[in-house]
């Protein structure tokens, strides 16, 4: 068990590399052996075989590895003598051979440990996201959302935060390799150009048989260089696919408009919100999630007395936008479309409705009751993985209710020559099949891994005679392919990406290509007559194209520099749903539905590598390192399968393997978990998991949904049968109780009690009136009154009300912060190190209970119990009010945890800095650390510091200045990440700053106030806004 | 080898010596175990085992030291587990010791002679394997060695005086240095004996220089009596204060379960419970096999029994005041705590619990079970196993259900726990037997003391 740090560091000279292919079938063989709780072990024998770390050593490879020093003779008497005189420190690593010099001349800009931000943007499947990313002497170790851009208002989302490790991992492709073999750049220019050039080449054919295969794709120079890509080239073709794509939008689109729009939703103007199957509350898969997370909370915050929105949703899947819901009707899969129908043709857009069931009756007149009402104020939300039909109706329903062009717009698609990517993806295999494709590029995916399961991409693609991949990764498809190309980073090269609104920004890189990366444009201009021009290059000419005036120095200075290009939203068309002939509703077959998700933290499988993410639990069923099959916890009951027990609070237990078999005989194994809040009679599979060559991190986690995905039914399948099996799979849980008790930890009330006592979270009626010991009921020191706080005193107000649990404020602090990762079974001990943990609570019926978000940090309280137990004072109170960590002062008793009534206090039981995925020892991973940030060694406790090297940083720069730190000038990492705004930060000292105000809201709380430990750290209790006249029954309160 | 235990007739208390000793054969019998050239096969069998066990805590103290306390089944939140709950079980056992060697010499209880001997010793070993705990438990022991003694530095960074852990660094260590010095001090008229008795030239010279020219003058008994009456003072207010210290650890912190104001006497009374028990796990093996029924007599050992009794009413007592209190207070954690006692996923540990140290003891109530060295022992043995599931009761259970129920989490030690906490055993043993071997287990002179020939008309 304890093996986990010994891990051998991966330093294999220059010399010693062989290539990666020369036992590629036994590493593809133990990659395939290595399952479940093996895992580790298997991946340090890898470790040692698989030739990953090479370049790693050096900061820039290209130059570097040209460049072969022979060994004088000087300089061999030179390192003899320092061996002889350092022979006696056995125990020391010999260091390097470096030379350290000062800059001659300093790089503009730049003073050395000062961070330098740059916008740019992340392209995440079809939109982009707007950044800013943090340089730490030019190298980005921490990403932000851009406030300029309408699309971000400074927050991410869990993905971006963690793409910042994508850039550093290790197990990134690093070499260019044909048929395995190491090539040069110049080897594969030339293969590509014989290709073109050769008699019978490309060019002589018209590009009859050129193929290229890619995501989403929303850059516009992308666009005009494949345009002229197909003007050289006129036969060639130009393929889609995406495993988590838009295609049902689409097609709905196409049902309700007659052609391909991008709805853009304007969530500040609605007042009520139905939400069908619609996740637009959890992460980007929603595209706009970030800025619509924000409009829809703005209508919850109560600012101005007791205005708040209303949400319903009818979901298949629990999802945190059903957390947040005020009424939630849960529905299998199917039945989301009969429940749209009957909506809408009780709202008068059309269409007759079906069977429903009293429960749903209720709701749908309730939910319609309430639309009608609000005209023009409300919006109906399709979710991007129900039917065509779905989608149809719902923008039809915002067309009756006259929402278009107040709560919903219609814009051309923001993807570039927007296709069905199911559609797309078969058209390219059949032509493989067909033998009339021999020239692939493939950029970016991997779709040997994740293409639709029926059409056999493995067998098709091996007919092309000449196939080429640009990735990230070597992956599954790498195996297929004679030229792999490592694919640059999005951090690594230039680009430009249109967010969810149109908008474009341009991608500008933080860093030189890691391992000789080249992006999209660089592969495409490989087709072109100018094929070795960079990214800079292409982009900048594309953009000189459109805005070819005198000014355009000035003009693209001022979009890189801002992280957009002004004015380039997309105008909102004016088009109408019309209803015309929905396709029939599916018939509703016998058996289990199946809904495939996109797993909520490593996506469709492209962040499996990626240690944060892994140890990121899932928002619902707090899950890491796996996948999990959900179903009802009713199904799970019958079956007498061990339930969520609360008499065992740590669940990490064995849970038993389920297999789903689909009608087509294809079926998977997978462990079951039973979440609260699932349809009966349905199960949902997470994609993504289940990769067999992903690297020290990902591999032998969770299982393949994607070997059951055939084309038909990318999201919904019917029919399927479930077998329960005698084998278990570990599963690592970070909560395991996920009943408040009597404890109410998350204050909640309805509107209508939260009008009549504002004050509710205060009084509990059962309890004495005074929720609070007085001042004086203490033994501690009154720093108060010692007169501690007189400048600063920071504190922080977390607002349950808006709080989505999307984990980004999680992810965002193990990136500031240096946290370690710990692995899956420190996870299934309960050693998780992420200081910010996000509680989720379900109350009531288990089969549609309420749920409950809680981000927990430290409570940094004035009382602080973890404070005067520690032995030797390494945890300590600060003039300001924070509880310092002193980590060279700590031995590690850990009296402070369990002291701790919060359970904030983390340990590092092991050397978890040094855990594979976040080591110490990769040399690129040391690149990605914050500096500002110890890193702490086994044996010391860590907690939150309310981002303590931020407070110093602002403070060494206001007393810079002599002046006093302003308000809003200090920012943590959870509160700027936040989509939401749920978390304020701030001095409360200041009464004009706005967590002072906030934490004179009734709404206010403190967690276990009863304690007295007068936490810094307080809540704003949640308020549900329910329709009075949905009586309790099906619903949420 | 050894005589037989016969119970005199009904009233009649067994002597605490048996008839026909003189002088001579006290001397003789005791000093005749150290002196002797002979070694029992048993004692070396106990000592291979022991020494195993040993070296098995070596290896697993290095393996923590190596890889860190992770490898230990502790969690957040269950911070402490088994090595705080072998420490708290281990300064427990050390209990017996000075109370039988202070307390009753104060009392003038004649009876404890012939048993403070070993006691004293046992419970030195005892703090010494406590002492272990502590350190071993800290994420990084070589600094908590440095750091937890208040050593002034020019930095001026002290120990933080208000943690209840740096309490028990000055309990546990002055309990440790009063204890070595009343044994060492009890041990010098018994070394000179050995020394004078001795046939070889080395163990001669050995034993002379422990004796630290011990003559046996009027003057020497006069400043002995007077220095060992003195330390008995002393430690009378140790023999309280250790536990209550120990105690302190839990009852300062807000966990409910451990936020308890009569920690201090309810640690004290299980401590004495378990440390005579441990007394008796020794006393009854040793008479056996060493024959020593004459000197460790039925007598003693219903005294130890009956002193069981009392201590374990006090913790029985205390138990039903712990859950009574819980209830009582109406606080809703503390009715969770009591709660989870009760049914929650570690509840038969507290039944578990309550079987050992309170119903299966009441039998000592039985003039029968006093008198019978096995049953005697039997009962010992599950009144320190059930010593040791108070401890983890106590540390565990409280910890791991607290405030927040998100935060709850579930323990399970692994095998390094076992290892450490069985090699403590097994270092325990191992000392204890070298110490029979090498010196006095029995206090010679003041055995000499008891038999009629010394009672001197005054």
């Amino acid at each position: 068990m304890s093996n986990n740090s010994d891990i051998k560091p991966n330093l294999i000279s220059a010399s010693e590399i062989k290539p990666a292919s020369m036992d590629l079938e036994a590493v593809r063989k133990k990659l395939a052996d290595a399952k479940g709780p093996k895992y580790w072990r298997t991946l340090e024998e890898l470790a040692d075989q698989e030739a990953f770390g090479e370049l790693l050593q050096r900061e820039f490879p290209r130059q570097a590895s040209e460049w072969v020093d022979p060994v004088s003779r000087r300089s061999f008497l030179k390192l003899a003598g320092a061996s002889m005189a350092l022979a006696g420190l056995a125990g020391c690593t010999r260091q390097p051979l470096e030379q350290i010099l000062p800059y001659v001349r300093q790089p503009e800009e730049l003073i050395p440990g000062k961070p330098i931000f740059y916008a740019t943007a992340m392209p995440f499947h079809g939109h982009a996201l707007p950044l800013l990313v943090e340089t730490h002497e030019f190298r980005p170790t921490k990403i932000e959302g851009n406030p300029l851009h309408a699309a971000s208002l400074g927050a991410t989302d869990l993905f971006a935060q963690a793409s910042i490790l994508n850039l550093y991992d290790p197990d990134r492709s690093t070499t260019l390799t044909n048929m395995g073999e190491l090539r040069s750049w110049g080897d594969f220019a030339m293969a590509v150009n014989s290709r073109i050039n050769d008699k019978d080449g490309l060019k002589a054919t018209q590009g009859a048989g050129l193929r290229f295969l890619t995501g989403a794709m929303t850059s516009p120079t992308f666009g005009w260089q494949m345009k002229a890509v197909q003007q050289a080239f006129p036969q060639s073709k130009w393929h889609r696919w995406d495993p988590v794509n838009r295609d049902n939008m689409r097609a709905g689109s196409k049902l309700a408009f007659g052609g391909y729009y991008d709805p853009v939703y304007k969530f500040e103007n609605a007042a009520v919100v139905v939400s069908l199957d619609a996740d637009f509350l959890s992460g980007e898969w929603f595209p706009g999630f970030v800025r619509y997370s924000r409009d829809f909370m703005r209508g919850r915050k109560l600012e101005n007395g007791a205005q708040m929105n209303r949400l319903y949703v009818a979901e298949s899947s629990p999802s945190t936008t059903g957390a947040k819901a005020d009424h939630r009707l849960v529905l299998r899969p199917s039945e989301v479309e009969t429940v749209a129908r009957a909506l809408a043709a009780k709202v008068g857009a059309g269409g007759a409705a079906g069977n429903l069931n009293a429960d749903q009756q209720k709701f749908v007149d309730a939910v319609a009751a309430d639309l009608t009402e609000h005209k023009g104020k409300c919006l109906v939300v399709p979710g991007e993985f129900q039917s065509p039909a779905v989608y149809a109706l719902a923008q039809a329903m915002n067309g009756a209710l006259g929402n278009v062009g107040q709560t919903v717009t219609y814009i051309d698609p923001i993807e570039l020559d927007a296709v069905e990517h199911g559609q797309s993806i078969k058209e390219l295999i059949a032509d493989m099949n067909a033998g009339k494709v021999d020239t692939l590029v493939i950029i970016g995916g991997n779709p040997v891994y994740n293409a639709p399961v029926d059409l056999d991409f493995a067998a098709a693609v091996q007919k092309a005679k000449l196939r080429i991949q640009f990735s990230n990764y070597k992956n599954e498809t790498t195996d297929y392919m004679h030229w792999h190309v490592p694919e640059a980073h999005y951090l690594e090269a230039w680009s430009d990406a249109r967010s969810y609104d149109g908008t474009v920004s341009v991608i500008q890189p933080m860093i030189m290509p890691l391992y000789d990366g080249r992006n999209c444009h660089e592969a495409l201009a490989m087709f072109t007559d100018q094929p070795g021009t960079g990214s800079h290059d292409l982009v900048q000419t594309y953009w000189k194209s459109q805005h070819p005036t005198a000014d355009f120095e000035s003009f693209w200075r001022t979009s890189v520099h801002d992280g957009f290009v002004a004015n380039t939203a997309s105008p909102a068309r004016q088009v109408s749903a019309k209803l015309g002939a929905l396709p029939a509703p599916a018939a509703s077959a016998d058996g289990i539905e199946v809904a495939f998700r996109p797993d909520p933290t490593i996506y469709d499988g492209s962040f499996i590598n990626n240690a944060w993410l892994q140890e990121t639990p899932k928002p619902l069923s707090r899950n890491t390192w796996d996948n999990v099959a959900m179903i009802s916890p009713k199904m799970a009951a019958d079956w007498k399968l061990n339930q969520l027990k609360d008499d065992n609070d740590h669940q990490s237990d064995a849970q038993r393997i389920i297999e789903i078999v689909f009608p087509d005989g294809r079926k998977v194994e997978a462990p079951y978990w039973p979440q609260p809040g699932h349809p009966d009679n349905a199960v949902t599979l997470f994609v993504g998991y289940g990769q067999s060559r992903a690297g020290r991190v990902g591999t032998g986690t969770g299982y393949n949904a994607y070997k059951v995905r055939p084309s038909s039914t990318q999201y919904i399948a019917g029919g399927a049968k479930i077998n329960v099996t005698n084998r278990y799979w570990d599963i690592a849980v970070t909560q395991g109780h996920f009943s408040m008790d009597d404890r109410e930890p998350v204050k909640v009330a309805t509107l209508e009690e939260f009008v009549k006592n504002p004050r509710f979270a205060h009084e509990n009626p059962e309890e004495e009136p005074k929720d609070t010991p007085q001042r004086e009921e203490t033994l501690y020191p009154d720093y108060r009154e010692k007169g501690w706080y007189a400048k600063y005193a920071w504190g922080m107000s977390i607002d349950l009300n808006s709080c989505v649990g999307c984990q980004a404020c999680a992810v965002a602090c193990q990136a500031e912060n240096n946290i370690s990762v710990v692995g899956k079974e420190q996870v299934q001990r309960g050693r998780e190190m992420q200081w910010i943990r996000i509680d989720s609570y379900y109350e009531g019926d288990p089969a549609n209970p309420s749920v409950y978000f809680q981000p927990v940090p430290c409570m940094q309280c004035e009382d602080a119990p973890c404070e005067p137990v520690c032995p030797v004072g390494a945890t300590t109170h600060s003039t300001e009010g924070l509880n310092d960590m002193v980590y060279n002062r700590c031995v590690g008793t850990r009296y402070c945890s369990n002291n701790c009534p919060y359970k904030v206090r983390r340990f590092n039981f092991f050397l978890f800095s040094n855990m594979p995925g976040t080591d110490w020892d990769t040399p690129s991973l040391k690149l990605g650390r914050n500096p500002d940030v110890t890193v702490r060694s086994r044996g010391v406790m860590e907690k939150c510091t309310y981002c303590v090297q931020r407070i110093t940083q602002a403070r060494i720069a206001s007393e810079k200045e002599d002046r006093d730190i302003r308000e809003g000038e200090i920012k943590t990492a959870c509160q700027q990440v936040c989509p939401t705004g749920a978390i304020t930060f701030g001095d409360i000292n200041n009464k004009n700053s706005a967590v002072a105000k906030l934490k004179s809201s009734p709404r206010k709380y403190d967690l276990l106030a009863e304690l007295n430990t007068r936490p810094r750290t307080t809540y704003m209790a949640a308020v549900r806004n329910p329709n009075p006249k949905l009586a309790s029954g099906t619903e949420n309160t | 080898m050894a005589a037989p235990d016969i119970l005199p007739p009904k009233g009649v208390r067994p002597p605490i010596i048996g008839p026909g000793q003189t002088f001579g054969t006290i001397t003789d019998r005791i000093a005749g175990i150290v002196l002797t050239k002979h070694t029992p096969i048993f004692w070396v069998a106990i000592v291979a085992i022991s020494l195993a066990l040993f070296g098995m805590l070596q290896t697993a103290v290095g393996y923590l030291l190596v890889k860190g306390v992770g490898i230990w089944g502790i969690t957040i939140p269950i911070g402490w587990g088994f090595a705080i709950v072998n420490f708290v079980w281990w300064i427990g056992i050390g209990h017996a010791g000075t109370l039988i060697s202070a307390i009753l010499l104060l009392f003038k209880q004649t009876w404890r002679t012939s048993i403070n001997r070993f006691a004293e010793a046992m419970t030195i070993f005892a703090v010494m394997q406590a002492g272990l705990f502590p350190l071993i438990h800290t994420g990084r022991p070589w600094l908590a060695a440095y750091w937890l003694f208040p050593i002034p530095l020019t930095m001026g960074v002290w120990p933080q005086f208000r943690s209840p852990l740096i309490w028990d660094v000055f309990a546990v260590s002055t309990y440790f240095t009063a204890s070595f010095l009343f044994w060492g001090i009890g041990l010098i008229p018994d070394f000179a004996t050995l020394r004078d008795s001795a046939k070889t030239l080395v163990v001669r010279r050995i034993y002379g220089m422990l004796a630290m020219g011990w003559r046996g003058s009027a003057k020497h008994w006069n400043r002995y009596e007077t220095a060992y009456m003195l330390l008995a003072g002393l430690c009378t207010p140790l023999v309280l204060s250790v536990h209550s210290v120990v105690s302190l650890d839990f009852a300062v912190s807000v966990v409910p379960g451990w936020h308890t104001t009569f920690f201090p006497p309810y640690f004290v009374a299980g401590a004495i419970y378990s440390g005579f028990a441990m007394v008796l796990m020794l006393a009854i093996p040793f008479r056996y096999l060493y024959g020593m029924q004459d000197f460790i007599t039925l007598r003693h050992l219903q005294n130890c029994g009956k002193l069981m009794l009392a201590t374990g009413q006090i913790v029985a007592y205390s138990y039903a005041m712990e859950m009574f209190i819980g209830w009582y207070s109406h606080d809703k954690y503390e009715l969770a705590m009591v709660n989870n006692r009760l049914h929650g996923p570690y509840s038969h540990y507290y039944y578990m619990l309550i079987l050992c140290n309170i119903l299966i003891p009441q039998s000592l109530w039985l003039n029968k079970v006093r008198s019978t060295p096995w049953m005697l022992f039997l009962v010992a043995v599950v009144v320190n196993t059930g010593m040791w599931l108070e401890r983890f009761v106590i540390v565990v259970m409280s910890l791991q259900r607290d405030f927040i129920p998100s935060s709850w989490g579930m323990y399970w030690f692994t095998k390094w726990d076992m290892m450490i906490f069985i090699g403590t055993m097994g270092f325990f043993t191992l000392l204890f037997f070298i110490f029979i071997r090498l010196m006095p287990a029995i206090s010679i002179f003041e055995m000499r003391n008891l038999i009629p020939q010394a009672k001197v008309k005054e």
